[in-house]
């Protein structure tokens, strides 16, 4: 019971919200028997997770904007944590981050952009398209296209090139494509799968 | 036979033996050749001179779980055949970098030895040891049986030792290369296998990243017909990869190489078709940069699959879900926590069979991120996988009634890995200690062997562990605890306890002096930023000749702590091989 009243005094203060800076109101003090050398410093840049040091002492190890990491923790081998940053950087902006493309549409002052990860399927995409610029865009047909709509969508792949959309399975859509261009319906015949 | 020379002359008087031995030696020999578990052989060992001789004439294989606890020469002089040796070097804390370089786990002494007294080596198996090229060299020369290797976590050597075990291992069998601190020069070192050399049935090269010879690989791989595992690295293209699998489709394990890449339909086919041709593949790994329009490849593949490791492959939930649905034998799996708490759930959902769950952090210092699982993701696979029994659990968050919920559903873990990854966050509903949750792993989990406990802990939960955890052999601790009690009660109470391994927890001098007998019956203890003094640490080494007892001091801290604390038993003496910051007590 004792020991759970300590803990509770310990912790409120250190899980109460309060505007301001982590740590800005509570003084950098270390507490005397923390035995970890400078490489080892533990600062906790929330402000409501607790100071490692939960032991014998009331003062928290202030935290301070900068995040420094523990060394060794989270326990993970060296050699897995190596090959994930690695991974990580290469595939950051196109995997992990969301996939933004611009979108621009004929006659339209202004481009747009839209995340194409946030979609699953060509007629997810297509819906969104038509809400975000207010039109009709029809029926895909392997044979005609987006024939008989307004407008077609179109996009620019990785080689340069102006594709209709909807032709190539939506994995390789996403993967390939640039950027988008809602084009009109007239223009776009002669995109059209012959 | 030279082992039956040596034993008539140990038993010189058969006669006086013949009334209390009721079978010859040469019977118990060959019944104790039957004994494969270290342990039994341990136990045989000890019933009485006979068998202790019968068993050390018998005993093939070796496995040492710290390789400073006995030295080459006693391990060779008490076993004369030995064809197999696994060693463990350094302390585990060392995949985390806290452990000074240089600290020893030194391969080669070992090696020495071994090319004087089991010249008919076959098989080594290391984990956390210091190898150098040189080493591996000698291994390759002086070993003509030489079979099988595995490195573990190792480092200190390069592509040109591999070089050298591919060019003059004749025999071998296995070459498995994981996780390493490898210096990778070159590929070259596959091309290095002879033509005229078939045997390989075992080849794990994934750790590695620099391009291999691919004409070469190929070649390999079609005159080993014996091949069964094949992990290669991610400088092979799913092209390179598929006409691999043409060429091996016998395989039961495979680690793909990368899984990006630009394939038009044809290409496509190909592959799904050598994929659906391995009919045997039960484990499978890799898939390095797997983006998911190529997965669906695997789909047939993945009916028999016992084993899917996609601990390198950042999936997100929808991709992963559709991927598992294909994976209903599925008994353990590895992923990253980009599959969030909706992957698992389709885990759970699918994958009845599961026993051993293994996830990993993407993004284990970016304290932005707020995705990864969450305590729910892991609840849901409790629900669908009841023969859970082993876990690791990279997590943001987590509560002490989703735990109970989980050991309630699943109470034969033997394996309870936890790890909320921001030192000493409590219960985030009910901002209470984590006690409650380790309390309900040890009260409900009788089996339990390994636990790692993890968030804001008390005293209270080493009281549990101490009270409830009647087989634990190995706990690890971190920012946990209140004072000396609560690692008193986990020295006290667990019987089983072998290793025990503790870091930035107050736990001090009298804690540690606590379990002065007790250590003789563990492997091993680490203790690290804790508040243990170099005079308990002189105590306790002077009190007990047969352990080691090594410091190892930080730069610039206070003289008189005892920074980081290593104690082993051993029969071998304080080690001479320790660097200038290691200080044996």
């Amino acid at each position: 019971m004792e020991r759970l009243l300590s803990f509770e005094s310990d912790h409120l203060r250190a899980t109460e919200l309060r505007l301001g800076l982590p740590g800005s109101d509570k003084p950098s003090v270390r507490p005397k028997n923390n035995k970890r050398a400078s490489s080892e410093i533990s600062q906790e840049s929330k402000s409501n997770s607790c100071a490692s040091n939960a032991g014998n002492d009331d003062e928290r190890d202030s935290a301070p904007p900068a995040k420094v990491q523990v060394v060794g923790w989270p326990p993970i081998r060296s050699y897995r944590k190596n090959t994930l940053q690695v991974q990580a950087k290469t595939s950051e902006s196109e995997l992990c981050r969301g996939m933004y493309v611009k979108v621009s549409m004929d006659g339209a002052p202004y481009l747009r952009k839209i995340d194409l990860k946030v979609y699953t399927c060509y007629p997810e995409l297509l819906n969104a398209l038509e809400n975000m610029f207010q039109l009709t865009i029809g029926k895909y047909s392997e044979r005609e296209g987006y024939n008989g709509s307004d407008y077609a969508p179109t996009y620019e792949d990785k080689d340069g090139d102006w594709m209709l959309v909807g032709d190539v399975p939506w994995g390789m859509f996403i993967t390939t494509c640039k950027r988008l261009r809602i084009m009109r319906g007239s223009e776009a015949k002669g995109l059209a799968c012959v | 036979m030279e082992s039956e020379s040596k034993r008539k002359k140990e038993s010189p008087n058969t006669a006086e033996l013949a009334v209390t031995a009721s079978f010859p030696d040469e019977v118990l020999e060959i019944v104790l050749s039957l004994l494969t578990s270290h342990r039994d052989r341990s136990s045989v060992s000890l019933v009485c001179k006979d068998w202790y001789r019968a068993e050390r004439w018998s005993r093939t294989q070796v496995f040492i779980g710290n390789c400073y606890s006995v030295s080459p020469e006693i391990l060779t002089r008490r076993f004369p055949n030995i064809r197999s040796v696994t060693l463990k070097g350094k302390p585990r804390f060392s995949d985390f970098n806290l452990v000074p370089p240089n600290w020893g786990a030194d391969i080669h002494a070992w090696l020495v030895a071994f090319a004087a007294k089991y010249p008919f080596l076959e098989e080594l198996r290391l984990k956390r040891m210091a190898v150098s090229d040189e080493s591996l060299e000698f291994l390759a020369s002086n070993f003509p049986n030489f079979k099988l290797l595995s490195l573990l976590s190792c480092d200190g050597f390069s592509t040109d030792g591999l070089a050298a075990i591919a060019t003059h291992c004749k025999n071998l069998t296995e070459l498995d290369i994981q996780e390493n601190g490898i210096e990778d020069s070159s590929g070259s070192w596959l091309s290095c296998f002879p033509e005229s050399f078939t045997s390989l049935e075992v080849l794990n090269f994934a750790n590695l990243t620099s391009e291999v010879n691919t004409d070469a690989l190929e070649r390999l791989v079609s005159r080993c017909k014996s091949l069964k595992v094949l992990k290669v690295n991610k400088s092979i293209s799913l092209e390179q990869l598929q006409r691999l699998l043409v060429r091996a489709p016998q395989l039961e394990e495979l680690g793909t190489g990368s899984f990006l890449q630009d394939l038009t339909a044809r290409p496509y086919a190909d592959l799904e078709s050598a994929f659906n041709n391995c009919k045997n593949i039960h484990t499978l790994s890799g898939l390095w940069e797997a983006v998911p329009l190529y997965l669906p490849a695997l789909y047939n593949s993945c009916a028999n699959l016992t084993f899917l490791n996609l601990s390198y492959t950042a999936l997100q939930s929808g991709e992963f879900a559709k991927l598992v649905v294909h994976c209903p034998r599925l008994r353990r799996l590895w992923v990253l926590d980009t599959v969030e708490d909706k992957g698992l759930e389709a885990v759970g959902s699918n994958c009845p069979l599961l026993e051993e769950l293994r996830v990993f952090p993407a993004d284990p210092f970016d304290e932005e991120i707020i995705h990864g699982v969450t305590e729910e993701g892991f609840v849901a696979v409790s629900f669908g996988c009841r023969r859970l029994h082993y876990v690791l659990y990279f997590c943001r968050q987590m509560t002490n009634a989703a735990v109970a919920t989980i050991v309630q559903n699943c109470p034969n873990f033997t394996h309870f890995r936890l790890c909320i990854m921001t030192p000493g966050l409590p219960d985030y509903l009910t901002n209470e200690p984590m006690d409650e949750a380790f309390g309900a792993v040890v009260k409900t989990c009788s089996k339990l062997q390994r636990l790692s406990v993890s968030g804001l802990l008390t005293d209270l939960t080493f009281e549990y562990i101490g009270k409830y955890a009647k087989n634990l052999e190995t706990l690890s601790v971190a920012f946990a605890g209140r004072s000396d009690r609560g690692m008193q009660c986990v020295l006290e109470g667990c019987p089983k306890l072998r290793k025990l391994e503790i870091r930035d927890c107050p736990f001090g001098n009298e804690a540690l002096l606590s379990g002065l007998e007790k250590y003789e019956s563990m492997r091993s203890l680490w203790m690290s930023a804790c508040n243990v003094t170099m005079n308990a640490c002189r105590r306790l080494a002077k009190q007990m000749p047969r352990l080691n007892v090594e410091v190892m001091k930080e730069d610039g801290s206070d003289d008189s702590q005892a920074d980081k604390v290593y104690i082993y038993r051993t029969v071998a003496g304080p080690r001479r091989d320790a660097p200038p910051s290691v200080l044996t007590l």
